[in-house]
């Protein structure tokens, strides 16, 4: 049954001093149900109709304090707890970083959760029925004309003396609106199925068309950020090369810069004769050589260079380097043998520089000058 | 809609009071700089740059709020138009600021001393823009561009009282275009030139920013000042809630960007920890000139930023007008934070520092009752005044 029942008279004015002057004389007049619109906000307005402040702004306080605390927990529990970074070398808790971001997150947590607060609380959502929807007024007062409307469950309401005193106050299209019970008291059911369903549906189609046409039809990359690049990488194979391998070996013969290849292969004699040690026995190189000696040669040699180390009786024996031979050989002719190895001794020049190997030969004579120390040694 | 009264815009004097006063505040304040010349020429030099740096602020910042609003076409403003006029006639005046300050270039900026900084890397490659000869010029370039704009803007204004030619709007409109740009590269020199460059290791690329931001809000606290003293004294009555309204809130909002621009400068700073950047901040953070730095941060952002927050204080006249002097002070404050610390001294206070306000504002009223007496007090044959009276928000 549809049912027809009287809502409020309307009126219509074309200026704000207008509509204000009318919610203070409906205000004066003693009407207390009665309510404006207006195309935009009017200043003034609250004061006009006598309106108590709105409790909004207590939201938006809260809300906007909850993200600024909130906002700084966070940050805080971030670089304090959960994952301590140095950043620039300052202090984990940098408050003036904390800054932008706070205020950020105070922005969008007061100005957005108090528009679902109105939403919720004032327009009582999801029920969204009200008399003045769809009506001519509405239309009006949305475009460019400012109304008001006396609602009828005024207690002072009566319909002749509110034409009569919108009339003199120059309202224009004094009209009433009329309401159906039935549809005002609908409520919309928030968990309708159909509605979900077209809103899920809606929302597959918008984001797979989106993925779509943005990552397949229109696919541009605007800024590569040198991510991909016309070279070869490292350990990748490569179509140039016959054999497939992206990375290529030096040319033979190819030398490195500042660095000249061992002149004396296979010459140990050449390189006794012509090598010089070009580092002099100061207290720094011997250390060093005493370093290098006891890394890599003390496990075959010994500590001492008397060939006694724990390896004895398990390899070939190694040689003592307190031989005779070794004592009277030049310096070149030890580096040559550190250098190219020597029987069942490796070479070490991928283990030992050059300059260390000169060290250990530093080292070396040391240790022979102590085995066979001369009594002018101890003075 | 209200009718204009009939004795709108007539040419009216301060009271003999009044001008009594702006005359003995000149005087005492002409004094006090003389003397502090001869005391200590040196330490009246940094107070003179702070007093010079203030007025240019109000002077120039005025003119800008003219050219904006004939550029944005903006009604609510044009009854108090003439206010921002008069202020902006300061520029007249304040180049006679500086003249003082250019026989003492010695004592304010180290690289103005050729053999100081002849062995350093820094101050030789800055040498081609920082050195007195281009300094002077640019000095006069700014100052004769502010006062040919000035110039025009009051002449069409003031032809519009009597020829009633709305053609004279649009030229005004298209002069304010012009002097956007003219005006954003002028205050970024004034602020290089006179603030940045104390310390000329130092560089800030916002520094003209943050200068422009004090600008505007202190053209907007002497503004809003004047048209309230105005209102009240029956010079400007038809004026509405609406447009102090207006007023406060664009101050509330300067004092936003302030406090905004402010912070950006220190966080940059502060991030890229360089210590040819970061000397000019630690300098403020110690020796007692953190109290200082903590001040200034209370006085021209929170207290202010409290104080104007509702929609009720921004229509209360006591509480605007308070406000206004205090912004006013606070970009005094500004001013000497940016510029003694370079005194060195500790935090120098004492009748120099009280001396140079006092002849500001001297010199402000003596400008203003001059002004008022010649000119009428609001745009009378403006095209947009009648829209302007009537303005709601």
């Amino acid at each position: 049954m549809n049912e027809q029942h009287l809502f409020s008279i309307t009126a219509l004015f074309d200026t704000p001093d207008e509509i204000i002057h009318a919610a203070e004389e409906a205000d004066k007049a003693g009407y207390t149900r009665f309510d404006v619109n207006t195309p935009y906000p009017v200043h003034g307005m609250d004061r006009a109709m006598r309106l108590k402040p709105s409790r909004l702004g207590v939201f938006a306080l809260v809300f906007g304090l909850l993200g600024a605390f909130g906002g700084v927990a966070f940050m805080t529990w971030v670089t304090l707890v959960d994952y301590p970074l140095v950043i620039g070398g300052k202090p984990f808790w940098s408050w003036p970083a904390f800054v932008p971001i706070a205020f950020e997150v105070t922005v969008i947590l007061a100005s957005v959760l108090t528009v679902i607060t109105m939403i919720v609380l004032y327009l009582k959502f999801p029920n969204n029925a009200h008399p003045l929807h769809d009506t001519l007024y509405m239309k009006r007062v949305s475009s460019d004309k400012f109304g008001i409307t006396i609602q009828a469950d005024d207690p002072k309401f009566d319909e002749r003396e509110v034409r009569a005193f919108l009339g003199k106050m120059g309202g224009k299209d004094i009209a009433p609106i009329y309401f159906d019970v039935e549809e005002l008291n609908h409520r919309q059911k928030l968990f309708n199925p159909k509605f979900f369903s077209v809103l899920a549906a809606t929302a597959f189609v918008v984001s797979a068309t989106t993925y779509v046409v943005f990552n397949k039809v229109l696919y541009m990359e605007p800024f590569s950020w040198m991510s991909t690049q016309e070279k070869l990488k490292a350990q990748r194979p490569s179509e140039l090369f016959k054999d497939g391998i992206g990375m290529r070996p030096p040319v033979e013969g190819t030398v490195a810069r500042g660095f000249l290849p061992y002149a004396f292969k296979g010459k140990p004699d050449e390189a006794g004769k012509d090598l010089v040690n070009p580092l002099l026995p100061t207290k720094e190189v011997l250390e060093r050589g005493k370093s290098q000696y006891l890394t890599y040669c003390s496990p075959c040699h010994g500590n001492f260079a008397r060939g006694d180390s724990r390896l004895q009786g398990q390899f070939p024996n190694p040689p003592t380097l307190h031989s005779d031979k070794v004592r009277n050989w030049p310096d070149g002719n030890i580096y040559h043998v550190l250098t190219e190895g020597q029987n069942i001794m490796p070479s070490y020049t991928s283990q030992i520089s050059r300059e260390d190997r000169w060290a250990i030969v530093h080292y070396i004579r040391v240790l022979q000058r102590a085995h066979n120390a001369k009594e002018s040694d101890l003075k | 809609m209200t009718s204009p009264a009939p004795d709108l815009g007539v040419r009216k004097e301060f009271s003999e009071k009044v001008k009594r006063l702006a005359w003995i505040l000149l005087i005492v304040g002409v004094l006090l700089y003389g003397a502090g010349y001869l005391i200590d020429a040196k330490r009246s030099a940094f107070n003179n740059a702070i007093g010079f740096l203030f007025l240019a602020s109000v002077a120039s910042g005025s003119i800008f709020l003219v050219a904006l609003e004939y550029l944005a076409g903006a009604v609510w403003s044009v009854p108090m138009r003439r206010v921002n006029e008069f202020l902006g006639g300061l520029v007249a005046v304040v180049p006679f600021l500086a003249i003082p300050l250019l026989y003492h270039l010695h004592d304010l900026f180290h690289w103005s001393h050729v053999e100081a900084s002849a062995g350093d890397t820094l101050l030789t490659g800055k040498a081609p823009y920082l050195n007195v000869n281009f300094f002077i010029i640019r000095f006069v370039a700014v100052f004769l561009l502010w006062n040919l704009f000035y110039f025009l803007f009051t002449r069409n204004s003031t032809k519009q009282d009597s020829t009633r030619d709305p053609r004279l709007t649009t030229i005004n409109a298209r002069l304010g275009a012009a002097f956007m740009p003219v005006f954003a590269i002028t205050v970024t020199l004034t602020a290089v030139d006179w603030a940045m460059s104390l310390e000329p290791h130092w560089y800030s690329t916002i520094l003209g920013v943050y200068y422009f931001s004090g600008t505007v809000l202190a053209a907007l606290a002497a503004a809003t000042y004047t048209v309230i003293k105005f209102h009240e004294n029956g010079y400007l009555p038809n004026l509405r809630r609406d447009h102090f309204y207006s007023l406060g809130a664009l101050m509330f909002a300067f004092i936003n960007f302030w406090a905004y621009i402010a912070f950006s400068q220190f966080l940059l700073i502060w991030y890229a920890n360089l210590p040819e950047e970061t000397f000019w901040f630690m300098k403020r953070w110690k020796d007692g000139w953190e109290y200082v730095s903590i001040l200034l941060i209370v006085v021209h952002f929170v207290v202010p930023y409290f104080a104007l927050l509702t929609q009720d204080s921004k229509m209360d006249l006591k509480r605007l007008k308070l406000m206004a002097i205090w912004i006013l002070f606070a970009h005094l404050l500004d001013m000497y934070w940016l510029v003694m610390p370079t005194y060195g001294n500790g935090i120098p206070f004492g009748w120099m520092e009280i001396g140079f306000p006092i002849l500001l504002v001297g010199l402000v009223l003596v400008v203003l009752s001059y002004k008022v007496k010649h000119n009428n007090l609001v745009p009378v044959g403006d095209p947009k005044l009648e829209r302007g009276l009537s303005f709601r928000l």
